[in-house]
């Protein structure tokens, strides 16, 4: 339970899509100029992202890792598949989302409408792809955890574009360099938002020696400043 | 240039500046920024993307009279895809620390939307040669992006170009740290990729007022 609740803050407010990793920035740029269709790309987001990453896990589990061919039999255990992650991965995708777009507009019409046109866009959407290849190089370990990375770091980019949205439909009233208005403002703002974000980075951690490193681009930055600290140590010890 | 008309130095040239895919088009940002922390990643990266697009667009544009318009977006994610497959291959077996370090970005080359968008809105209307001329020209642009971003960033946030030491030894305190400069690990941040583009931007647009958003 408590890797669960982990999982779950951490995908949403550490390691978020937009913020620490920049994933589906294009359609996070493009579709965030009013709020009500942010809402429906985030929904959509979400809901993509809670069916391909449990299918691509199981896909991963059992065909394309180091030896997930045994349960053909012993003579298959040797296979590793990997190289063909990304092409099962994104067709997987392509798939999905098209069968998604299906079978809402014949169940739901409603949420049809409120979709419908974002649901093609996802599927070249990096956030999407980008959840799945996160969860294949972060070995996450059980489909209920798959499934929970894929619902959780959907919500963490629905907040993104939620809030860039609303700050967008505000900083129309501001006065804003000529030459930064639009697309520059944008790219500052979301870079600030960023700094933010990093705050949340000792929420897990804090205290606790023997805490994984979190995001890549931020273990870069703590094996930095260990290199500089060991650095530090070695000086220290030479004056000594 | 003997060898290309202007139409098709145009086509270089256009993307390189005017209409830049990152600060003009606003594409390809996804896989873009994370990595720019080092000048080396973004060069790779820069060049995987060059081979992926010039290659991809010379692919779709024979295979344009060929493919159903219903099923297109999947058959240019196969071909996205394959290329990729390639790149990760080769990176994997001549540089596996590079290729450690730009971990899942290889494979986001697929849903850039450089790629995508070059194959829509070019290689499916427009002959093979003149589709290579256009991605090697957009893939030259997102490339320049990238160096000049990760350039700002290795040179301010850790002192040094392609990892080699230009502003002498913050320890020892050669060079410009012996006048008490720092280096600002704030630049290694992955948030800082934004505001350098958002400058970029700025810069660009100011001396070209034509690209102004109102």
């Amino acid at each position: 339970m408590i890797e669960h609740l982990e999982l779950f803050f951490k995908s949403i407010f550490i390691d978020n899509m937009v913020f620490a990793v920049f994933l589906g920035m294009c359609s996070y740029l493009a579709v965030s100029k009013k709020v009500a269709t942010a809402v429906g790309l985030g929904a959509a987001v979400i809901f993509v992202l809670a069916i391909t990453v449990p299918l691509n896990w199981l896909l991963d589990q059992y065909l394309l890792q180091p030896g997930a061919l045994k349960w053909l039999g012993a003579e298959y255990a040797d296979y590793d598949l990997g190289f063909l992650s990304f092409i099962m991965f994104i067709a997987t995708i392509a798939t999905m989302v098209q069968l998604v777009e299906i079978v809402v507009e014949k169940f739901s019409p409603s949420l049809y409408n409120s979709l419908g046109i974002f649901l093609p866009l996802i599927a070249v959407n990096c956030a999407i792809l980008g959840g799945s290849l996160f969860m294949q190089s972060r070995e996450i370990e059980s489909f209920g955890l798959a499934l929970n990375y894929g619902i959780s770091s959907g919500i963490g980019w629905f907040l993104a574009i939620l809030a860039i949205a609303a700050i967008r439909e505000k900083i129309r009233y501001s006065a804003v360099p000529a030459p930064l208005r639009g697309l520059g403002i944008t790219f500052i703002i979301t870079g600030l938002m960023g700094i933010g974000f990093l705050s949340f980075g000792g929420m897990l951690t804090g205290g606790d020696e023997e805490a994984e490193p979190t995001t890549e681009p931020t273990a870069k930055v703590e094996k930095f400043e260990v290199k500089e600290e060991n650095k530090l140590a070695e000086n220290t010890k030479s004056i000594d | 240039m003997g060898l290309l008309s202007k139409k098709d130095t145009k086509l270089i040239t256009d993307p390189l500046a005017d209409n830049n895919p990152i600060t003009i088009q606003v594409l390809g940002i996804c896989s873009a920024l994370a990595i720019t922390a080092e000048l080396k990643a973004s060069l790779v990266m820069g060049i995987a993307v060059l081979f992926v697009l010039g290659v991809g667009n010379v692919v779709i544009s024979l295979l344009r009279n060929l493919i159903p318009s219903k099923i297109r977006i999947i058959v240019q994610l196969i071909v996205v895809a394959s290329l990729v497959i390639i790149v990760d291959q080769v990176l994997k077996a001549f540089a596996f620390e590079l290729s450690k370090t730009l971990s899942v970005f290889i494979g986001l080359i697929i849903t850039n939307c450089i790629i995508m968008g070059r194959f829509e809105a070019f290689a499916l209307g427009n002959g093979p040669w003149k589709s290579f001329l256009d991605g090697i020209g957009n893939a030259l642009g997102y490339a320049v992006i990238l160096i000049i971003v990760g350039f700002f960033r290795e040179l301010l946030g850790s002192g040094t170009l392609f990892g080699i030491p230009v502003l002498g030894d913050p320890i020892e305190k050669t060079g410009v740290y012996s006048i008490g400069y720092e280096n600002n690990g704030f630049m290694l941040m992955p948030p800082m990729a934004l505001i350098i583009v958002g400058l970029i931007i700025w810069v660009q647009r100011s001396r070209n007022k034509d690209l102004i958003e109102d």
